[in-house]
């Protein structure tokens, strides 16, 4: 299918941006690398009144690393963090959840803010920055506000986002550098969106254990938040009981997907 | 209508197009270039793949009002590549392709493989190759006839 008409705009700032947006008063999208947009505009599952572009504001294309945080622009693309050189447990993970995300030619294109303003909660980036405890740094007419990802991710494809707001950059800590973390990923054929996702950190240097499970039917999830954030034992049975817990709206089978997609990302941290 | 202007393979191109006209309608129906095939719209089956700056992208999924300043290469462009001409040595030693339909996207997805990694392990092709869909081949043929482009690539050097 043929999208539906719209206009067409391509800022030159952040500003600019946040004011077009206003001016649509929430029927204009954001087009960051377009891997998501344009298949709903295609599809006609989206018919916003205005399409704007922010593929050409290039401060939103670096990547920030200091002692106290690692800061991602949103239009870093996938292929960018797959292929990054940074040192550090943090860019190690973020090489990992990057390497697998959909195919070559769309980790070209896509970008990492894209995919966490979509929302799918089977988006890789959700579950993985949800372990990392992200903040976001969402620009609008009134300046800028950071956000935790918890608090970003309001429903499956829903966001906290304001009309006149779009997400600039992506904070994640720096992993100290005896952290372990894992992550793996249920799909039927290599590149397809998952049907289960399981990730973990674990970084004593700043008390940090965090186990998530993601692909749900809404956003993913912190397993054992009220026990520390870590089990008294891993096996099967407890993280079936905390999936159910956390996202009782899982059922039947999939309650022991989620688990096991889980339990194996604990597998690989260990081995790591 | 908006005013772009782009290269594509290596010409310069100044058009008027619709926001909503996207790069592989572009590619076929003002263009005439009809190696690049249109076939799931929503970025899955990898048929309409192009390079876009130097790197693959799905043409069904990119507007053209967005490709304004940027690069684009169809598989017109490979006609006197040798690298190009190797692959379609090898696709078609190696009964690569039937109907032919997913055979541009194959082989501009392998091109980028055989270029960019040249390093590569042959054992990835299968997952390198998982975003290209064929209905014909069962993939054995495609991903025989790029291992044999990366072994002749090997003995080369």
């Amino acid at each position: 299918m043929k999208p539906a008409a719209f206009d067409y705009v391509r800022p030159s700032t952040i500003k600019e941006t946040t004011e077009i947006l206003a001016e649509h008063g929430g029927d204009a999208r954001v087009l960051a690398g377009g891997q998501s947009l344009v298949p709903m505009l295609n599809l006609r599952l989206a018919r916003p009144s205005a399409v704007v572009d922010i593929s050409r504001l290039a401060e939103l294309t670096t990547i920030e690393v200091s002692p106290s945080g690692i800061s991602i622009g949103a239009m870093v693309t996938h292929a960018t963090l797959e292929f990054s050189r940074e040192p550090g447990r943090t860019f190690d993970i973020l090489r990992k959840v990057a390497s697998g995300i959909a195919y070559r030619a769309v980790r070209n294109r896509g970008t990492i803010g894209g995919s966490v303003a979509h929302a799918d909660p089977a988006a890789d980036w959700l579950s993985c920055l949800l372990a990392l405890d992200a903040t976001l740094s969402i620009s609008g007419t009134g300046g800028t506000r950071e956000l935790p990802i918890s608090e970003f991710l309001v429903a499956s494809f829903t966001t906290a986002l304001q009309a006149d707001e779009f997400v600039t950059r992506l904070n994640l800590p720096v992993l100290g550098a005896n952290a372990r973390w894992g992550y793996y990923k249920h799909n039927r054929k290599v590149g397809e969106f998952a049907e289960a996702i399981g990730c973990f950190i674990e970084d004593e240097s700043r008390s940090v254990r965090r186990i998530v499970a993601g692909a749900l039917s809404s956003p993913p999830v912190v397993l054992f938040a009220g026990a520390g954030g870590w089990p008294t034992n891993i096996n099967i049975d407890n993280l079936r009981s905390a999936v159910q817990e956390a996202a009782p709206d899982v059922e039947g089978d999939h309650i022991h997907f989620h688990a096991a997609a889980v339990l194996r990302a604990l597998h690989s941290g260990a081995l790591s | 209508m908006i005013h772009i202007s782009l290269t594509i393979n290596g010409e310069r191109v100044e058009a008027s197009v619709e926001p909503r006209l996207s790069l592989v309608d572009f590619l076929r129906e003002r263009q005439h270039l009809t190696g690049t095939h249109v076939g799931c719209e929503h970025g899955v089956c990898g048929a309409c793949t192009i390079h876009l700056d130097g790197v693959s992208a799905r043409s069904c999924i990119t507007l053209a009002v967005a490709c304004d300043g940027r690069d684009v290469k169809t598989i017109e462009g490979f006609e006197a590549d040798t690298q190009m001409e190797a692959l379609r040595v090898e696709f078609s030693k190696e009964h690569a392709l039937q109907c032919g339909y997913c055979t541009p996207g194959m082989l501009m997805t392998s091109y980028e493989l055989l270029t960019r990694f040249p390093d590569m392990d042959p054992a990835d092709i299968p997952k390198e190759m998982s975003g290209n869909l064929c209905r014909c081949t069962g993939y054995q043929g495609i991903v025989r006839a790029i291992q044999n482009a990366y072994a002749a690539n090997r003995n080369e050097t």
